[in-house]
């Protein structure tokens, strides 16, 4: 099997085979990192651009690290979403880069679908390094790796996802990655966090967190965005870490093994205590680390797959 | 000058006609309709093999001139009108400047005299600068000639002064034409709520937003006895509401558009923003209650809320896209394609839907091959198959949902006030 897509824009777009020649390839791009020389020619003479509409360090700087691991040539553009009201649209703003020769954009974008349209209107590969509430691509194959690292397999795990489902990117690749890979995936939210029907993925839901956590494998916890202005349906920060945050004495009652994983940055006493995150069960800095490994092989992969076509 | 139509099958569900029948129109009106008219004419047609029915009255059209005449312009949409069937529109009131007043109204009425190529009719507001606070002089606007009043973009949110704008227009004898939508419970939203919200990340429309201020438009028009006409109906309660307001007497009438009995939102899964119109695409469930709705009689109009837009306020990202389609070019094969071949609608009923009925809702005496009249007719090759593409439309703005689409029916001729304003 080899890769046919240009552009990575979702999880919810590929097959199960398609995500495991994913993880398949992360791992061999895993080892490049633990060398002296960390570098491979995969994309020698290659240019990567992050096209980044909204703020982003880790996720960025992930791309960046993972692109010149592969010897590409890497252009950093920041763009405040005000500036484009103003200018360009992002159709222009593409076709320039393309025009540039460049061969990968990696678009992040306040606005769900902006990765698809780009996709559409452009002939050079898009990776979406996540847009609006819609999909995290990247994020969720660093999560399913490190779980698989972790547990030997996905199928037939149980896996709690905890928190703002409704306004996440994250979660939603999350639920496309696990169900696919035959995981049984729990939700775990307020009900005003909860978007509608979203049981039709096939996942249970629960607003009773010790009941999320009882069978679970592995439990991700997403970022409680409390900057976030949607007025009134958002609770109470400490309210929330009562009722939703995971703690030792809840970790407690789940398995002993249970993975703990956070997209971040993280916000201590909120979504979990200090301990939990830096406790024994968390693998958020596996998760970092294994972040570089898996846009390595995206971007390998989106490279080759051009290149086939040509 | 003199047409005759010659062997044409001949639908005037007015004058209860259906069978094969010539036309003749002399001095721009209906002279006699009747099987083999033997005159000399300026011009014979043979219509053989087509239908031949009263043009198109299309009561919710947005023709963007006064203001935004990048978009659409009397002229532009009325060549689009006449090439789609359409003979009179009804242009909504929500322009730059909006038609608010008479002066206003004068101002587009001259530019109307100047341009339309077909007849237009202007729906004025229901407030001033349709922003919901006072009402527009309605008594003044009937006086220049509007035929309707709408805040259409808009639903005036304010009961009492909504109440206050049906007592007056019953009064001055105009129709009330209700954009029924709850925009508190629509919110940001751009598409239906469901699982496609969730699963594309984008904000919901809820049907509730739509039947909820449905039901207090009907309300209204049952305490004032005024007439109301709900626009663009496009969910299974808001026909539900409207079938029990008619079975208690309630003067209200409504409409739908193409879209609403074609498509649902199961067509925004790429985030096309030609999909996105408000009210939104919905589930087939409510699809299907639009079609039964129109079969039943409850739905007394089918109008295509023509709203066009550049493709700068559409080839951006999904939730910053205008809201709204082109739809005057499509209407009636859209309509021939869904409605007539599922025999939903036999085609006196399909013409009754697109001509008789808003014709009698608007009180113009249109919509119909009686002699004596003013001809408006349309012949229509009605098993021809085509594929709208982009630069097959005439509309200024492409904003069309249904390019790639196989539709069936296209006009050969349309003829406006004696006048053959389109020839294929």
């Amino acid at each position: 099997m080899f890769w046919t897509k240009k552009d990575l824009l979702g999880l919810e777009y590929l097959t199960p085979e398609e995500i495991e020649l994913i993880l398949d390839t992360v791992e061999s791009f895993k080892e490049v990192s633990t060398r002296e020389i960390k570098k491979v020619p995969a994309l020698r003479g290659k240019t990567t651009v992050n096209l980044f509409y909204e703020p982003s360090t880790r996720t960025r700087v992930s791309f960046e690290v993972a692109a010149k691991r592969l010897s590409a040539d890497v252009i950093n553009i920041a763009t405040e979403t005000s500036s484009v009201k103003k200018g360009e649209t992002l159709i222009d703003t593409g076709k320039n880069i393309q025009a540039l020769k460049a061969d990968i954009i990696i678009m992040r974008h306040n606005c769900s679908g902006a990765a698809n349209m780009l996709a559409r209107a452009l002939d050079i590969s898009v990776v979406n390094a996540g847009d609006g509430w819609h999909e995290h691509p990247t994020q969720a194959l660093l999560d399913i790796f490190t779980l698989k690292e972790k547990l030997g397999k996905i199928k037939g795990l149980n896996v709690a996802i905890v928190g703002d489902i409704a306004h996440s990117r994250v979660a939603r690749s999350n639920i496309w990655g696990l169900t696919k890979l035959g995981a049984s995936v729990t939700l775990c939210a307020p009900e005003m966090l909860l978007p509608v029907e979203i049981e039709k993925t096939g996942v249970k839901i629960t607003s009773n967190i010790e009941e999320a956590l009882r069978n679970a494998d592995a439990v991700n916890v997403l970022r409680m965005q409390f900057e976030r202005d949607e007025g009134a349906a958002f609770p109470q920060q400490l309210d929330y870490y009562k009722k939703f945050g995971i703690t030792e004495e809840r970790l407690a009652k789940a398995k002993k093994d249970i993975v703990v994983m956070h997209p971040g940055p993280i916000n201590r006493g909120i979504e979990m205590s200090s301990e939990v995150a830096d406790g024994s069960n968390s693998v958020i800095l596996e998760q970092v680390t294994n972040g570089i490994a898996v846009r390595m092989a995206v971007l390998f992969l989106v490279s080759q797959a051009r290149e086939a076509k040509q | 000058m003199s047409i005759l139509i010659k062997n044409g099958r001949v639908i005037d569900p007015a004058d209860k006609i259906d069978g094969v029948l010539d036309i003749f129109i002399q001095e721009n009106k209906i002279s006699k309709v009747a099987k083999n008219i033997n005159v000399s004419a300026d011009t014979i047609i043979d219509a053989s093999n087509k239908i031949v029915a009263p043009g198109i009255v299309d009561m919710h059209v947005h023709l963007r001139e006064p203001g935004r005449e990048d978009k659409e312009t009397v002229a532009s949409a009325t060549a689009a009108a006449a090439k789609g069937g359409v003979t009179t529109v009804l242009a909504m009131p929500n322009t730059q400047p909006a038609m608010d007043c008479p002066k206003h109204v004068e101002l587009l009425q001259a530019i109307i005299s100047k341009n339309a190529k077909i007849n237009v009719q202007i729906c004025g507001t229901i407030t001033a600068g349709r922003l919901g606070q006072e009402l527009s002089d309605i008594a003044a606007l009937k006086k220049t000639g509007v035929c309707a009043i709408s805040d259409d973009g808009c639903s005036v949110d304010n009961d009492i002064l909504m109440l206050g704008a049906l007592e007056k227009a019953s009064q001055v004898g105009l129709l009330t034409i209700c954009h029924s939508e709850d925009k508190k419970l629509s919110g940001k939203g751009v598409i239906n709520l469901g699982f496609n919200s969730t699963r594309l990340g984008l904000r919901g429309i809820s049907n509730e937003s739509e039947y909820a201020r449905v039901k207090r438009d009907v309300d209204l028009a049952q305490k004032t006895n005024a007439s109301v006409h709900i626009a663009h109906v496009s969910c299974c309660e808001s026909v539900e509401i409207i079938a029990k307001a008619k079975k208690k007497g309630v003067k209200v009438t409504c409409e739908t558009a193409p879209h609403y009995f074609s498509l649902t939102q199961d067509e925004l899964l790429e985030y096309d923003t030609n999909m996105k119109m408000n009210p939104p695409l919905r589930s087939r469930k409510d699809l299907a209650a639009i079609k039964q709705g129109l079969r039943d009689g409850i739905i007394d109009v089918i109008a295509s809320d023509h709203a066009p837009h550049t493709e700068n306020e559409k080839d951006i990202e999904f939730e910053r896209a205008e809201f709204g389609v082109v739809g005057l070019e499509t209407e009636l094969s859209v309509s021939i394609t869904e409605l007539l071949n599922e025999a939903l609608l036999d085609w006196p009923g399909l013409i009754q839907k697109l001509c008789l009925n808003p014709a009698r809702i608007l009180g113009l005496d249109v919509g119909k091959l009686t002699p004596g009249i003013w001809a408006d007719v349309m012949i229509i090759s009605d098993q021809q198959v085509w594929v709208p593409k982009k630069q097959d439309l005439i509309s200024k703005s492409k904003n069309s949902p249904f390019f790639g689409r196989s539709l069936k029916g296209l006009v050969d001729y349309t003829i406006c006030n004696g006048r053959i304003v389109y020839k294929r």
